[in-house]
């Protein structure tokens, strides 16, 4: 009856992955003061076009490219909508989101019952057969190192980096960084694509990797998730990694606790990756770093160049 | 056949409204309501096939139309009552959450008749309801799923504690407990019809846990495909799901609701259409049995095959005495037969089934 902890660990982060992913992406555009809530429609769109291209060209890694095209492609949209004809941010992603769901729809109708080409996992010799980090750390495929990757890189951009100073600088105050020169609407053009390129990633993970097939809708609110992880990790990139960790792992294991047959109400276990994500992060950013007003000052706001 | 996306229902409306119900030259309008996308490969597709057969029976004799992701609840009956403007002669409602709206739609148009599937309202003279004896299909798969386990654990992937559920754990886990004793069944509860990431993670929960032979409640191949990678079996579900023969998949539950629907059609276009209860299964074909493929024993295929007759000729009923409630009490003695009441009801599990239903 009891849970083996090396499948429950290998399942997390296979559950994570698409929400950091997107939840990463999601980090830096907001870190540049723009609220994209189109990262549902982002990331089911990645998913439909990589599993589409992946399909049609028998190569995954076409496929996650496509994937992130598509995604940034997405975004576009919302970035001229916004960044050009001012529109309102929130309404703007809403429609995104809506719209990508259906795009999604219409272009996987063809493709529907389709199987992916597999995508290979890491197979170190020595490394992938040891015994209980094996299974856990060195058996994934790559798009799950590269989210890792993508985390401490988007960290160490944002902090020590020239370019992530100047990010930061136009999300928290976009008339001082125009008033100094910088491109306000290019660096937040550029963020918004980065930020559709990582919805579209994990969304690609879905389609690809995690289920592999193609279902309208498969996205199932990941998005939402990722939305709220940037949030609630108050704008840090290690602990959206925690949260989307979190959130995976106690989806994974309530999964198990159920086939196990563990006497705890199935509808307390459904609930409970919600409810513990939200609580340990709440209490985590309520210290006296007051990391709970560490949003962006500028976010939502919209930008002209007025004068 | 034309096929009307939500978004265009009001164009069509707009165009359809000049078209009388009744003009006898006409092509018979039929409609169908659909609650999720006709290309999930399960319960969906399997109603878009009867649409299918439908067409391909009559011709140019009917005209089909159907909408597709119509969320239960409100916005149902505006989609019911936009088809019924639009001319439609009879509605088949795929869903058992658009029961209401079925109802108060049949209300305002008498002239049109209503075709519900899998609810029990029958508010007017121009409503019908129909389902189908999945539990018999379940029986067959519960037989081949004890013979075939080696770890004695199968996998349940259940969607809501709803009757039709929870009568098909019972009929499962009674055939494989017939055949093996030994054998266990874990349930987890998905709370949705069709989430493949749910799916999967379920499936693979359960296959950690020891599971063998999977099986699901759920409309998608999500679990086949986590079968297929860890070895495990498991069984089409609504739709054959044929792409994952012959391993994991070795046969199927298909809904085929096309014969009734060509029987309901004909009935409208002869003017004897009543209102009534179908509730099929085996027998007249609404269940399908799907290939048993090269990977289950021979042996087990013949017994699996004969149960299939026997329940198809009404010689053996898959609740048949003694079979006891959860908690030791009787339920049924030796070699009475559930009666439909109960079974259309049913809320409890059988003896040997562990855990506890969800509220």
């Amino acid at each position: 009856m009891a849970i083996d902890p090396v499948t429950l660990m290998a399942a997390l982060i296979v559950a994570s992955t698409p929400i950091l992913l997107a939840a990463i992406g999601e980090l830096v555009v907001e870190k540049a003061g723009v609220l994209n809530l189109g990262v549902e429609g982002m990331m089911i769109i990645g998913a439909v076009s990589g599993f589409a291209i992946a399909v049609q060209t028998g190569s995954p890694t076409l496929g996650f490219l496509a994937a992130a095209v598509g995604g940034a492609l997405l975004a576009l949209i919302f970035g001229v909508l916004t960044q050009f004809f001012l529109s309102n941010q929130v309404a703007t992603g809403l429609a995104l989101t809506l719209f990508g769901l259906g795009l999604s729809s219409l272009i996987g109708e063809s493709i529907s019952g389709a199987t992916p080409p597999p995508v290979a996992r890491l197979n170190i010799p020595g490394l992938s057969e040891m015994p209980v980090l094996g299974p856990i750390l060195f058996s994934h495929t790559a798009m799950v190192y590269f989210s890792v990757a993508l985390v401490i890189a988007v960290w160490a951009v944002l902090k020590f980096t020239h370019v992530g100073l100047v990010l930061r600088a136009v999300g928290e105050n976009h008339d001082a960084a125009h008033a100094l020169g910088y491109k306000v609407i290019r660096i937040r053009l550029m963020a918004i694509l980065f930020g559709g390129a990582c919805a579209g990633l994990g969304g690609a993970f879905f389609s690809m990797v995690r289920v592999p097939q193609w279902t309208e809708g498969m996205t199932a609110g990941a998005g939402w998730i990722a939305l709220a992880l940037v949030v609630f990790g108050s704008w840090k990139p290690g602990r959206v990694m925690l949260g989307a960790y979190l959130f995976g792992g106690i989806t994974a294991l309530q999964l198990r606790l159920q086939a196990a047959g563990i006497a705890i109400p199935v509808e307390l276990l459904a609930m409970s990756p919600y409810l513990i994500t939200i609580i340990v992060l709440v209490i985590m950013s309520s210290g006296k770093s007051r990391a709970a007003l560490n949003a962006p000052a500028a976010l939502g706001k919209v930008f002209h160049a007025t004068g | 056949m034309k096929n009307i996306t939500k978004l265009l229902t009001g164009a069509a409306l707009a165009t359809g409204l000049a078209t009388s119900a009744f003009a006898q030259d006409d092509p018979l309008q039929v409609g169908f309501v659909m609650v999720g996308s006709i290309n999930d490969m399960g319960w969906n597709t399997g109603h878009y096939h009867g649409l299918e057969a439908v067409q391909e029976h009559f011709g140019d004799a009917v005209e089909t139309t159907y909408v597709e992701n119509v969320p239960e609840g409100a916005d149902a009956e505006r989609v019911l009552t936009q088809m019924a403007l639009a001319g439609a002669d009879i509605i088949f409602t795929t869903s058992f959450g658009f029961m209401d709206p079925t109802n108060n739609v049949a209300e305002r148009f008498p002239n049109v008749m209503f075709e519900h599937a899998t609810g029990y309202r029958r508010d007017h003279p121009n409503v019908s309801t129909y389902s189908a004896r999945f539990y018999e299909g379940r029986a067959v798969m519960g037989h081949i799923a004890g013979h075939m386990t080696e770890s004695n654990i199968i996998g349940y992937i259940a969607s809501y504690p709803i009757p039709e559920v929870i009568r098909g754990i019972n009929s499962a886990y009674h055939h494989a407990s017939e055949v093996n004793p030994d054998v266990e069944f874990r349930v987890v509860w998905a709370f949705t019809w069709m989430d493949p990431t749910i799916e999967t993670e379920a499936a693979q929960a359960l296959i950690d846990q020891g599971a063998d032979v999977i099986m699901q409640h759920t409309d998608t191949t999500a679990p086949l495909a986590v079968a297929a990678e860890a070895g495990a079996i498991g069984f089409g579900q609504a739709s054959d799901m044929i792409q994952f023969a012959p391993a994991p998949r070795v046969s199927a539950i298909i809904d085929d609701w096309g014969p009734y629907y060509i029987e309901r059609v004909q009935a409208v276009m002869d003017g004897t259409w009543e209102s009534g209860d179908t509730w099929d299964g085996i027998g007249p074909g609404m269940v399908g049995i799907g290939e048993m493929t090269d990977a289950i024993p021979e042996e087990v295929r013949a017994s699996a095959q004969a149960m299939v007759e026997a329940i198809a000729a009404g010689e053996y009923h898959p609740f048949t005495g003694p079979i006891n409630m959860q908690d030791g009490s009787a339920w049924l003695a030796d070699g009475e037969v559930a009666d439909d009441g109960t079974l259309a009801g049913m809320d409890f599990y059988i003896e040997g089934v562990t855990g506890d239903i969800p509220n």
